[in-house]
């Protein structure tokens, strides 16, 4: 089965690299899913969970990171998700996102209120 | 013991206590090192991955940019000086300083104005003693700089270079810091940042890929709105990747002058024991041929009153 090379990079760090059959991501302009062989693709992210069907070295799987603004390129079946801020979903801390929730709801602070739910979503799975 | 002795013996001691704190500060500096290293290693790939996507989209399309157009007549030029918080660490910082002010003197040569944003105290204390106009200054973080860091400094610049240059706006965006070339060389570079010079950044990115050619994109939702999300960004990792290098050079910068500091006191102290075994042998030698005086002396008396 064909498979494309994922890269994920934050700016500090690069979070997760492998092999995928199916990236999703959230852009401006809606979800998007990039499979083998699409076309040449750049993108802007938007906050949002991102999830990458693992598959070959990886092992057939799920990784679902919180992205909080960044890029999507793709080009020559190689896949860069650049975002400013990444953590994949079992590095979250589900408390800690909760309670910033909490206080981004309570101060009325909406970036910081999707930034929690974005977290939380990817922990959980829902979309 | 002799005086002479006794303050070379004092003296000694206050070196060899000198020595100890800079061969520890030496060696926190070189483990200091690692880590900036290792940093700007970890930042690398979002930093190449930009350039190639910042590449792509001014290549691959028309787009106009005020980001990437180059005014017709520049005026003004923003200047960004990284230098540290602290001191110690040698030239580091009369380098980086100098080499701003000979860019500073070339812009000012080509007619522009030029407005300073300065990054660490060093930087900040020259340009006040001097009673410079500073427009943005920052402090407290030049030792290990985080992405939160670099996104602050680099807000008021984009700002600036997006605001029409009648309005107080700049034409160009120049960054003034050092790079890390190793641990025993660091140079004190300027580097224009904005706006972007395409062959530049082509051959950075040619360089990186190895020359493939770069692919037609699809962009998503538009080629001017990827490019202006783009830029920041873009402007953002490479303010990240200077703060990093600047801290790195720092570090080494440190490492070097405790080094040296460490060897002169060694030095020193080598002398100053050459010294005081003079000193003591000299001590002894009198005493002896004061004893020796006084028997021949004695015996001299006896002698007569036989």
């Amino acid at each position: 089965m064909a498979e494309l090379h994922v890269e994920l990079v934050a700016a500090d760090r690069q979070v997760w690299s492998g092999e995928a059959s199916l990236v999703v991501a959230r852009t401006s302009s809606g979800d998007i899913g990039v499979m083998p062989g699409h076309q040449p693709l750049l993108g802007v992210l938007q906050s949002g969970p991102v999830t990458i069907r693992t598959t070959g070295e990886s092992g057939d799987g799920t990784v679902v990171a919180a992205v909080h603004g960044g890029f999507i390129s793709f080009a020559d079946n190689k896949l860069s998700l650049l975002a400013e801020v990444a953590e994949l979903s079992d590095e979250i801390d589900v408390q800690r996102a909760e309670r910033a929730l909490e206080r981004a709801k309570s101060e009325a602070d909406a970036a910081a209120e999707r930034r929690a739910d974005v977290r939380l979503r990817a922990v959980t799975g829902v979309h | 013991m002799g005086a002479k002795l006794r303050v070379y013996k004092r003296r000694i001691r206050s070196v060899s206590a000198t020595k100890k704190i800079t061969k520890a500060m030496e060696m926190i500096a070189a483990s200091r090192v690692v880590k900036a290293q290792r940093q700007v290693a970890a930042s690398t790939p979002y930093a190449s991955e930009l350039t190639r996507a910042v590449t792509a989209v001014a290549t691959g399309s028309n787009t106009q940019h005020p980001l990437t157009t180059e005014a017709e007549n520049p005026t003004r030029a923003a200047l960004l000086l990284i230098t540290s918080d602290r001191g110690l660490a040698g030239g580091y910082s009369s380098n980086v300083i100098k080499a701003a002010e000979l860019l500073t003197e070339r812009l000012k040569a080509e007619g522009k104005e030029v407005d300073a944003y300065i990054v660490g105290r060093k930087g900040v204390s020259y340009y006040s003693f001097r009673e410079r106009k500073v427009v943005e200054s920052w402090t407290g973080f030049t030792d290990s700089p985080t992405y939160a860091d670099a996104k602050a400094v680099a807000a008021p610049l984009i700002a600036a270079v997006q605001k029409d240059t009648a309005e107080g706006g700049v034409d160009e965006l120049h960054i003034v810091t050092t790079e890390f070339i190793s641990m025993m060389t660091q140079t004190a570079i300027d580097d224009r940042l904005l706006p972007l010079s395409l062959d530049k950044a082509a051959e950075e990115s040619a360089e990186a890929s190895k020359g493939e050619i770069l692919p037609l994109f699809d962009f998503e939702p538009s080629a001017e709105d990827v490019l202006d999300a783009l830029l920041p960004r873009y402007v953002e990792s490479r303010i990240y990747n200077a703060l990093l290098q600047a801290a790195a050079s720092k570090h080494a910068a440190t490492r070097r002058a405790m080094k040296s500091a460490t060897d002169n006191a060694e030095e020193l102290i080598k002398s100053l024991s050459r010294l005081a075994n003079a000193a003591r042998q000299a001590e002894i030698t009198q005493e002896i041929s004061e004893i020796v005086g006084g028997a021949s002396a004695l015996a001299d008396a006896t002698a007569g009153s036989d």
